[in-house]
């Protein structure tokens, strides 16, 4: 396969959990890079903790910074600024970006720091078992709200456009063409880019919330589908509203 | 070079010297003029200066720009650190080396922020989670400020380790007589290394650090790995191997870095006097004073507090039988010298935000005599 060259061999199978959609993002990443024929050894990709943290490390053949929980913005600042040669690629969950590690991601938005966040977005603490998240849907039920979610989510979008990022798009990990090309023109973008991308985890969320998901893995991906609107112009992903849907598509100043 | 200078701004520009050309800190009294000093330096020797949104941040940008190929550092006082602690726990797992100054305050909490304290000691050395060994510098002048800034750099490039500058407040602001020596040895970074990036298990040390962008696809990682960096978190002996490795690193060095000054010891001293910091200058006085009135009273400074000089109880004149502690603080490295020692050890401790003054040392000395 064309991507091998981008991957460590010996570090696969990956850990994701079947119908888990950061195999497809770790791939629409790599192909992005290889389209863009970026050199994958003068970019660095940061993460956090969790599973989405592991999209890059340990599989990609490159320099990555697997840091702590909620902190690779504050890691890659850092290396962003010392070294302004490369590129640095946050890939982290949304508990870690948008919850314990939010003030990073205003922060990192506000100084238009040139890097490209993507936040692998499965709408709930997957390695730790489940637990609400705030981008968890109000009324789901998690390890933690059995009862159903009290609280409404974040739109993580709407949240760093606020906080002054030029170049924003959500996509799911079945919309992989779009999620492509979102990749690729944040990873071409001069100044701070976000990707909320929706990736579903049935281990978790899935199958405690059948209503919203499908009986299984695979449906859940299908219903991703069908959950999701497209917007037809960039500031409807803002404005736009209809509930319980996803609203797809990008965002850029 | 002889310069009127305030311990703070010292401390900049012995971290200017020892080639630190990354600064990322967050606002806190007393240490603020660190950060002020390195805004204002850093640009003339093409260095990067960044205020971020807080102090976990700081240290979480100071490690990047270390992989990126920075001599780093950032400066706070005790409540900022406490935010660090993860991060510099991540530091010391990943052997990132960086140089964190902590300028001490009264505390706990906000405390007495414009006041002094030598209360940080065990935070340092415990406050990360997971078992470590650390490196902290204590310096009790302006012009340590400056040399042991260079130092702390120098510790941390060796060993691949952050390391500790323990000022405090008054040492901090003290404005005084300062030399500023050009010609301290700077252990530089290699530009380039092929050795595995984390540890040599034979001789249980640091391997050079590496630096991103060379295409070298280092995996740094927080959690157990092998000296490749791959990530393995089941493995037992892989848990045993690395933090033995990471512990014995620093202990297997011990007479390089633990260091210390003797004052006044002869074979008849009876009484010792141990201190350090901003403390260790009342004691010298007092020590002197006592020991011109023909008192057997010697004096011993630790300019290293972790790993704690334990060498110095090896040697000590037999006639010693008790040793006297004053610290800014309830009693932290007293506990450490009760460990190695069967002499009676004599606190003396104060925790009201003022220096210990000679005469309060001199006070309890011929209390005790």
């Amino acid at each position: 396969m064309i991507l091998n060259k981008y991957l460590r061999p010996e570090v696969f199978p990956t850990p994701f959990c079947p119908g888990c959609g950061h195999g497809i993002l770790l791939q629409a990443v790599l192909r992005a890079i290889d389209e863009l024929s970026l050199d994958i050894n003068k970019m660095v990709f940061v993460s956090g903790i969790g599973c989405a943290a592991w999209i890059p490390s340990p599989h990609f053949a490159a320099d990555t910074l697997h840091t702590t929980h909620g902190r690779p913005i504050a890691f890659a600042t850092g290396i962003k600024l010392f070294n302004p040669s490369l590129k640095v690629v946050v890939i982290s969950g949304d508990g870690d970006i948008s919850a314990i590690g939010g003030n990073h991601l205003i922060h990192a938005a506000r100084r238009n720091l040139e890097i490209t966040v993507i936040c692998a977005n499965n709408s709930i603490y997957g390695m730790t078992g489940g637990q609400v998240g705030p981008t968890t849907p109000m009324r789901a039920k998690t390890a933690t709200t059995p009862q159903g979610n009290p609280e409404p989510s974040f739109d993580l979008c709407g949240l760093v456009r606020g906080a002054g990022a030029s170049c924003i798009a959500r996509a799911t990990v079945h919309h992989t063409r779009e999620l492509i090309k979102y990749i690729k023109k944040a990873f071409t973008h001069q100044g701070f880019s976000f990707i909320d991308v929706i990736s579903p985890c049935f281990t978790q969320f899935g199958r405690r919330n059948k209503e919203i998901s499908g009986a299984s893995p695979a449906e859940m991906i299908l219903n991703l589908k069908k959950l999701c609107v497209h917007v037809k112009s960039s500031d409807e992903l803002f404005t736009f509203k209809q509930n319980d849907k996803i609203l797809i598509g990008e965002f850029v100043k | 070079m002889q310069q009127f200078l305030q311990g703070n701004e010292a401390c900049a520009l012995g971290a200017i010297q020892a080639g630190c050309r990354f600064y990322a800190g967050y606002p806190i009294t007393p240490s603020s003029e660190i950060m002020e000093k390195m805004a204002e330096e850093l640009p003339k020797v093409d260095g990067v200066f960044v205020q971020m949104e807080d102090e976990i941040a700081s240290i979480g940008a100071v490690i990047g720009a270390a992989w990126a190929g920075a001599k780093a550092m950032t400066a706070t006082s005790g409540p900022g650190l406490t935010l660090m602690l993860e991060n510099i726990g991540y530091a010391i797992m990943t052997e990132t080396p960086c140089v964190i100054v902590d300028v001490q305050r009264a505390g706990p909490s906000t405390g007495q922020a414009t006041k002094p304290a030598s209360s940080d000691i065990m935070q340092v050395r415990w406050g990360a989670s997971g078992d470590y060994e650390i490196i902290a510098l204590s310096p009790w002048s302006v012009t340590e400020m400056y040399e042991m800034t260079i130092q702390a750099f120098n510790f941390a490039e060796t060993y691949r380790i952050p390391v500790f500058l323990l000022a405090d407040e008054v040492l901090g602001h003290l404005r005084e007589s300062t030399r500023l020596h050009q010609n301290i040895p700077i252990i530089q970074r290699p530009e380039k290394t092929d050795l595995p990036p984390f540890g040599n298990y034979a001789d249980n040390c640091a391997t050079p650090m590496p630096l991103f962008g060379q295409g070298r696809k280092l995996s740094v990682t927080g959690s157990t790995h092998d000296e490749w960096g791959y990530r393995l978190t089941q493995s037992p002996s892989a848990q045993a191997r690395l933090i033995n490795r990471l512990c014995n690193k620093i202990r297997q060095d011990l007479d390089k870095i633990s260091l210390f000054e003797t004052y006044f010891l002869e074979e008849d001293t009876e009484i010792l006097v141990i201190a350090y910091g901003f403390t260790a200058r009342g004691a010298f006085t007092a020590v002197k004073t006592a020991s011109q009135k023909e008192a057997k009273i010697g004096f011993i400074r630790l300019k290293t507090l972790w790993p704690f000089p334990e060498k110095i109880f090896s040697n000590l004149p037999k006639a010693i039988s008790k040793i006297v502690v004053p610290e800014m603080n309830q009693g932290q490295v007293v506990r450490e010298i009760q460990r190695f020692t069967n002499c009676q050890v004599i606190p003396y401790n104060k925790t009201d935000g003022t220096v210990i003054s000679a005469k309060e040392i001199l006070e309890k000395v011929n209390d005790i005599k």
